[in-house]
């Protein structure tokens, strides 16, 4: 029934706030009594019922009628829907297994997961192939977070193992909290045969993730579809409209209010008009019955109601959405937003926001998977003072690596991973030498980790690691011949060399974020002791023998250039132990491991003891690779003042990392704050001070803007200049307490002066907290850009959400209004595509209201000579066709071709992108403007034909001045005016504009002798009455004289007050339109870029674990896997193109999709 | 033309009025401004401004046409002037009408245009739009019905040079005045019935404000009757403003094809058309024309005007380009 319901979208019996939910597994009869959600999902507006109200809705609201465009959004949204809903999914329905698709599966379902599939729903995990009942999942899709987490089953129902029977038989009952968007946390009880376990977040599989590693699992649906905790996080789906649009009714308003005003006008007059003239004129114009001047006049209210209503912009709304639409396949088609590696194009989802792409103020960016590829390479290494990594060529000069730069071969060791890149041939020359140091080094990083190795066929190794760097480095040992190959929780097996050689693993020092380091302890084969440690350098050399002094040197100068390069880095060392000494320790670090108060410290300081006079081996840089392009994409944008915000779940080290290699966060910076008080008091301190230093002078109240009217909506918080560039880095826990009400204030405001502000561990939630919040304050447009499902919420929030696209899961693109799959494509979209669509909008709303009111004011203006009898100065049939034939096409040639100057210049310049964040194109007051310009031209389109054709007659003494002739040569005037008017608009001539131009002058012309024809009058002799006088007019030398003076004074003034204007207060458009044509359309050679090298102070780049690593499972034996087997691979490997085409990565994991 | 008489009377009075200069005088002096002008115009000459014109209104007590202003059917008033050099021809002859809204829109569709095209089925049933014209008391239909037709033109002229104290007619051409479309395809008189136009008129009575039926309009020309009658023609191409001249004749005729000779001259007017109760005036007009149509002075002025501006603003603006011409783009980075 459910089902029923919410597929018709009524189900608004979600009013209801759902208590706590209680499910029994296999049994649907139950479960479905209370009516819970289903599996489907639902990211689209509207379906075939909801349509048409819904719709009706909005476009009153929009006060639009274009309502076609909105069905082909409609149908894409659903076509993305049909795709996620319709994957299938194995569900043990009736004692068997069933492949359903994900929309069928119901509350309390038992369904069976394989590896790399996505999680279906919420689940609560029941058993696993894994021993212990572990799984593997990855949660990116859901916080960014890349590394692999472990769940565990509960032992009771992990017994039930793959056993269908039993699973089928299984009768749990699950009583749990209401649906709600806390990804961290959950609660319930799961009651067996009288008995009750206490359930948490441990046991919960949450929908987005991606099972990893896992050969099955099986799970019993919690929530399903939108109560699922991704899509409770992913916010409501609201209509987005931009602020031309908002801005479009208050013009309709004051439209409105204009005509009122005119038929006012004109109605006194008639009423005037009536008394004293209207009643002596009777003899030749009777009165009707009962009419008097007070009636008279309010008729032709109306009637001029009528008339004028072309001034309310009816057909522009059609134009508006038709333009849009085709700027959005500009979009869609542009090859250069195009990727190729993925055979991912660029898509413009929501066709109805283009413009505002042209004024964004504000982007807010994701890190993982947006700015980063998510993949991290082993890039360089110092080992013993010597730098590798670099090429270089025979005159010693560095040389770019590029793809075709030549790789090293690793063909000698059979085991190397095949994905691995190095160019260095120096380093593998030196491993095969064996020089000692390079042995050790690598030797290092083969044993110092927690990565858990895979030999799913023989010799063919995956790691899992707990994070990307450390898979990075054990891949690099392995390609340089220490191959890690598997470990028990006493001993790690490595291949050096081509030998086996298995270490005793005696002691595993593990990461957490004081220490910054971690160690292990092994013995090898020929009984020597040592003691691997890798770390943060600083935290490293603290601890290094005196002896090191001179490496130390050679090395921190590597480190600083590895640094400078934006390298995460890492220092390695070693010490050999004494035997005695060792076990000493080992006794007072098991007497620390177990007591039971202050555990934790006093393994620290057991550990303290041990890590001292290490021996300095080298030190190693991993490159968190970039998406290409994205520090010249940042550069760009800020150009073009746009402020970007990082807002990332990873930890500030990671982030103010990855804001440093990608140019956002700046040596040259006059400072860097960090917000990460704890307390709502601290918070604000460190804000105030941080807006103090920025700007002495800051008021202590927040500049708030005059509102005009006394509207109920915030007030917009003034921008505040900063004295020079800053950057902010504000942490979770900070920004919670700075998202509160009374503080928010604050923190926009310094967040807003800042060039740059990086948000770390952040919750979804939060991310669309940080977008609301400048929305509300701030006059400006924001975007949000992410690939994730924790990115959906603030998609939504964002006025425009963009989502990349080409890789696995579909939640961001789902609900983003614009896709691609690289974030350096972000500045075609805002600088080419966005200025090109806001320019035209701009052009296009200025014209139309320029040509529509010129139009009517004309009639407004003859209302004075007729008597204000409402008779029109046109023919009927020209008003008819003006905006539908004689005007449409031109106009919308224009808002579709038009350009200032081409995407070169425009990326050459990024400044011109400025005036669309100002409004400066289409505003109030340009709108005041076009008022007076049409007003004028209405002014000469009426009064000169007036004063010309006023007592005149024809060369033959026949009639001209008669009401036909008038009106023909009125609308002729008008026409060319405004045609040539769209000439002056038009900055880019193409060969359509032309056709269009003289197109409909020719069709103007074709249709008025065809209408006036003596054929036309005859077949309707009621309907055409102009008969003739095309013929009888415009052969004229007065009518043609007349026609060109009218047009001559329109024209002249603009023309004139542009000149002046270009050359007296230029705008950054006129003057690189200025230096386009000085260039004569050839632009100067591109600047070759090269990676900006940074001469810098070192950051230490310990950055390679998010949390307390796995040291406790590795060494606790829990973690034990059982022994390589050869297990089939159950996804073809490096199937999607970016795993096939990246040099290297830690991911060692089928790509893989999951069968959809 | 017009404007030396202006500065004449006006500084005749101002000398006049030297010494008692004050508000009350100002608005005497527009008074009597405005009756020089105006007497000087109507009764000495023809009017020149805006072509050759004198008002028959007849609303000043010393008009010759005053006595027929007020309404009184088959009222002859005669008018004097005299040209005292050839007035170039060919010479049109137009009669005026000011305040008078043809253009007013509920004037402007009282008429029947399947009617006029001569379409006997609506004879018998106008449009509802020529209401209250669209039948008469009794209930029979009116052809032509409308407004328009029913306020027909029909003051009626008679120009004579006075040659040696002798009035000799000056024949106006009253044919080919109306658009040759018009006359050929817009309105088409009903197919006779048995050869007589007046048979097709069966059943259908004339406008009330029309002395005669439509098949009788002109009793010397039996092609010039019914629906292309040429001054029902002119009539029914309605102004676009309500001041309007409409063409009455030309003068071609034998000895006048050269233009109107030096002379005095009389116009003989049949004053039958009222428009003294809505303010309206009633004028004829002289006119001849040039190679661009009607002689019309704005066109010209406004030209030589608008070509001075851009003169001068093409100085301006070149002063301002050598001048201001904008600095390279040294702000653009």
């Amino acid at each position: 029934m459910g089902s029923v319901l919410s597929a018709c979208g009524l189900n608004f019996k979600k009013e209801k706030v759902q208590g706590e939910r209680h499910l029994r597994a296999n049994d649907r009869e139950f479960n479905l009594s209370f009516k819970y959600a289903n599996n489907a999902i639902k990211t689209s507006k509207y379906n075939i019922f909801t349509f048409l109200p819904l719709n009706l809705f909005e476009q009153f609201q929009r006060l639009a009628n274009a309502y076609f465009v909105f069905l082909l959004i409609l149908q894409n949204r659903h076509k993305n829907d049909r795709q996620v809903n319709n994957r299938k999914v194995d569900v043990l329905i009736d004692g068997q297994l069933k492949n359903e698709k994900w929309m069928n599966v119901q509350v309390g379902d038992i369904i069976k997961l394989e590896n790399n599939q996505f999680v279906t729903a919420d689940l609560l995990l029941l058993s696993s192939s894994e021993p212990l009942n572990l799984i593997y999942i990855e949660t990116a899709e859901l916080d960014g977070e890349t590394n692999l987490k472990v769940k565990q089953a509960l032992t009771i129902t992990g017994d039930l193992g793959d056993n269908i029977d039993r699973l089928a038989a299984f009768k749990g009952e699950v009583r749990c909290e209401a649906p709600n968007n806390r990804l961290d946390k959950f609660t319930g009880t799961l009651a067996v045969e009288g008995q009750t376990f206490a359930l948490d977040n441990e046991r919960i599989l949450l929908r987005g993730c991606t099972l990893r590693n896992t050969e099955w699992c099986f799970g019993l649906v919690l929530f399903g579809g939108p109560d699922t905790k991704l899509m409770q996080n992913s916010g409501k789906s609201v209509f987005k409209r931009t602020s031309i649009d908002h801005l479009m009714n208050v013009l309709v308003l004051i439209i409105f209010g204009l005509l009122a005003c005119m038929c006012t006008i004109l109605a006194i007059g008639n009423g005037i008009w009536e008394y004293q003239q209207g009643s002596s004129f009777t003899v030749f114009l009777p009165r009707q019955e009962g009419a008097d001047a007070a009636l008279s006049g309010f008729l032709t209210f109306w009637s001029y109601v009528i008339i004028l209503n072309t001034v309310v912009p009816i057909s522009l709304y059609v134009s508006v959405e038709i333009l849009r639409l085709g700027n959005s396949y500009y979009i869609d088609w542009d090859r250069k937003m195009y990727h190729t590696k993925s055979d991912t194009p660029a898509q413009a989802r929501t066709t109805t926001l283009n413009e505002e792409l042209g004024q964004i103020k504000y982007i807010f960016s994701d890190k993982t998977g947006t700015l980063t590829q998510n993949i991290m390479t082993f890039n360089r290494c110092s080992i013993n003072g010597k730098s590798y990594g670099e090429v270089v060529d025979f005159t010693g000069q560095r040389i770019e690596i590029t793809e075709k730069t030549e790789k090293v071969d690793f063909s000698w060791n059979s085991l190397a991973d095949p994905k691995f890149s190095f160019h260095d041939h120096a380093l593998v020359e030196a491993v095969k030498q064996g020089s000692t140091e390079v042995h050790a080094f690598f030797r290092l990083l083969a044993l110092c980790h927690t990565v858990m190795p895979e030999e799913k066929t023989v010799g063919n190794l995956y790691y899992q690691a707990q994070s990307p760097d450390e898979g990075a480095l054990v891949t690099a040992a392995r390609n340089f011949g220490f191959v890690f190959r598997s470990r028990t929780p006493e001993t790690i097996s490595v291949v050096e060399m081509g030998t086996n050689t298995t270490y005793e693993l005696l002691a595993v020092l593990d990461f957490n974020n004081v220490r910054k380091r971690m160690s292990v302890i092994v013995r090898s084969q020929e009984g020597r002791l040592t003691l691997y440690c890798k770390g943060a350098d600083t935290i490293i050399y603290e601890r290094l023998h005196p002896s090191c002094s001179k490496l130390m040197e050679v090395t921190t100068e590597h480190l600083n250039e590895y640094a400078g390069e934006g390298l995460r880095t890492l220092a390695l060392a070693y010490k050999d132990l004494d035997e005695a000494e060792f076990q000493a320790w080992r006794e007072r670090h098991h007497e620390a491991s177990t007591a039971l108060e202050e555990r934790e410290e006093k393994l620290d300081a057991i550990y303290e003891e041990i890590e001292t006079d290490l021996l300095l081996l080298g030190a190693t840089a991993v490159e968190d690779k970039l998406q290409d392009g994205v520090p010249q994409t940042i550069e760009q944008l800020s150009k073009a003042d746009i402020k970007i915000w990082v807002l990332t779940g990873d930890k500030q080290e990671t982030a103010e990392n990855i804001g440093y290699s990608c140019n956002m966060l700046r040596e040259e910076m006059t400072e860097v704050f960090v917000v990460a008080a704890d307390t709502a008091e601290g918070v604000r301190e460190e804000l105030v001070n941080a807006r103090k230093k920025m700007c002495p002078g800051s008021p202590d109240e927040a500049p708030f803007q005059k509102s005009r009217f006394g509207s109920k909506k915030p007030k917009l918080v003034l921008d505040e200049k900063a004295d020079g560039e800053f950057g902010l880095v504000i942490n979770g826990h900070s920004l919670s307490y700075g998202l509160q009400k009374d503080l928010q204030l604050e923190l926009l405001r310094t967040a807003c002066m800042c060039q740059t502000v990086i948000c770390c561990r952040v919750t979804p939630l939060q991310k669309a907290q940080v977008v609301e919040l400048v929305k509300k304050y701030k006059k400006a447009v924001t975007l949000a850009i992410g690939d994730g499902a924790n990115d959906v919420s603030m998609i939504k929030a964002a006025h425009i959400g963009v989502g990349i696209s080409g890789q696995e899961g579909m939640q961001a693109v789902l609900s983003s209004d614009y896709s691609f799959a690289q974030f350096r494509y972000l500045q075609r979209l805002l600088l080419v595509h966005g200025r090109w669509s806001y320019l035209r909008m701009c052009k296009f709303l200025r014209y139309f209201f320029y040509k529509n009111f010129s139009f009517t004011f004309i009639h407004f203006w003859y209302g004075f000579f007729c008597g204000f009898s409402a008779q029109t100065v046109y023919d009927e049939w020209f008003i008819t066709m003006y905006n539908l034939v004689y005007t449409a096409l031109p106009v919308i040639g224009l808002s579709l071709f038009d350009q200032d100057v081409n995407d070169r210049w425009s990326f050459q310049y990024p400044q011109l992108y400025s005036p669309g964040q100002q409004n400066q194109y289409f505003s109030i007051k340009a709108f005041g403007k076009i008022l007076l310009h049409s007003c004028y031209s209405s002014l000469i389109l009426f009064f000169i034909p007036y004063a010309a054709m006023h007592d005149t007659v024809r060369d033959d003494g026949k009639d001209i001045a008669d009401y036909q002739s008038f009106a023909l040569l009125a609308q002729t005037c008008l026409l060319m005016v405004v045609n040539l008017q769209l000439g002056l608009d038009t900055y880019y001539w193409t060969a359509v504009n032309h056709f269009f131009l003289w197109g409909s002058l020719s069709v103007y012309f074709a249709v008025s002798f065809t209408l006036y024809s003596n054929g036309m009058f005859l077949i309707f002799t009621s309907s055409f009455p102009f008969i003739g006088t095309a013929r009888n007019s415009l052969n004229q030398p007065n009518v043609w004289l007349t026609i060109f003076l009218t047009t001559i004074l329109c024209v002249l003034p603009v023309v004139a007050l542009r000149f002046l204007l270009i050359q007296l207060r230029p705008t950054i458009n006129d003057k690189v339109r200025y230096k386009v044509r000085q260039a004569k359309a050839v632009l100067p050679p591109p600047v070759r870029r090269f990676p900006r090298r940074r001469i810098s102070t070192r950051r230490s780049g310990y950055a390679f674990s998010h949390a307390r690593g796995y040291g406790d499972l590795v060494t606790s034996g829990r973690f034990l896997r059982r022994p390589v087997k050869s297990r089939p691979a159950l996804f073809p490997l490096a199937e999607s193109p970016i795993a096939e085409n990246s040099p290297q990565t830690y991911r060692n994991i089928g790509e893989g999709m999951p069968s959809s | 033309m017009s404007k030396p008489l202006k500065k004449i009377s006006l500084t005749k009075l101002l000398h006049q009025n030297k010494n008692k200069w004050s508000f009350i005088k100002l608005r005497q002096f527009y008074q009597s401004l405005e009756k020089i002008l105006k007497e000087t115009c109507s009764y000495a000459e023809l009017c020149t401004n805006n072509g050759h014109w004198l008002d028959y209104t007849g609303t000043e007590m010393n008009s010759s046409c005053f006595s027929c202003s007020s309404v009184k059917p088959d009222c002859v008033c005669e008018l004097t002037f005299s040209f005292s050099q050839l007035f170039e021809g060919p010479v049109f002859f137009y009669y005026g009408l000011s305040n008078y809204y043809q253009n007013y829109r509920q004037y402007g569709v009282s008429k029947d245009a399947n009617q006029l095209s001569g379409d006997t089925t609506y004879f018998l049933s106008p449009q509802d739009t020529c209401s209250p014209y669209q039948y008469d008391s009794s209930g029979k239909p009116i052809v032509p019905c409308g407004s328009i037709a029913n306020s027909k033109f029909n003051d009626t002229f008679k120009l004579y040079l006075m040659v040696n104290g002798v009035k000799t007619l000056v024949p106006f051409d009253g044919k080919g005045i109306a658009w040759w479309t018009d006359y050929n395809v817009k309105y088409r008189n009903p197919a006779t019935v048995n050869g007589s136009l007046a048979k097709a008129f069966d059943g259908t009575v004339k406008p009330p404000n029309w002395p005669k039926p439509a098949y009788e309009l002109d009793p010397s020309d039996a092609a010039n009757n019914g629906f292309v009658n040429q001054d029902f023609l002119v009539w029914m191409r309605r102004a676009a403003l309500p001041n309007f001249r409409k063409l009455y004749g030309r003068i071609t005729g034998g000895d006048y094809s050269q233009g109107l000779p030096a002379g005095n001259y009389t116009l003989q007017i049949n004053y039958n058309y009222p428009v003294v109760n809505f303010k309206g005036t009633k004028k004829v007009i002289f006119s001849n024309v040039s190679w661009m149509g009607g002689k019309n002075e704005f066109l010209g002025l406004a030209y030589l005007v608008i070509g001075c501006l851009c003169v001068v603003m093409a100085i301006v603006m070149l002063i301002v380009y050598a001048k201001y011409k904008f600095s390279d783009d040294d702000d653009m980075q």
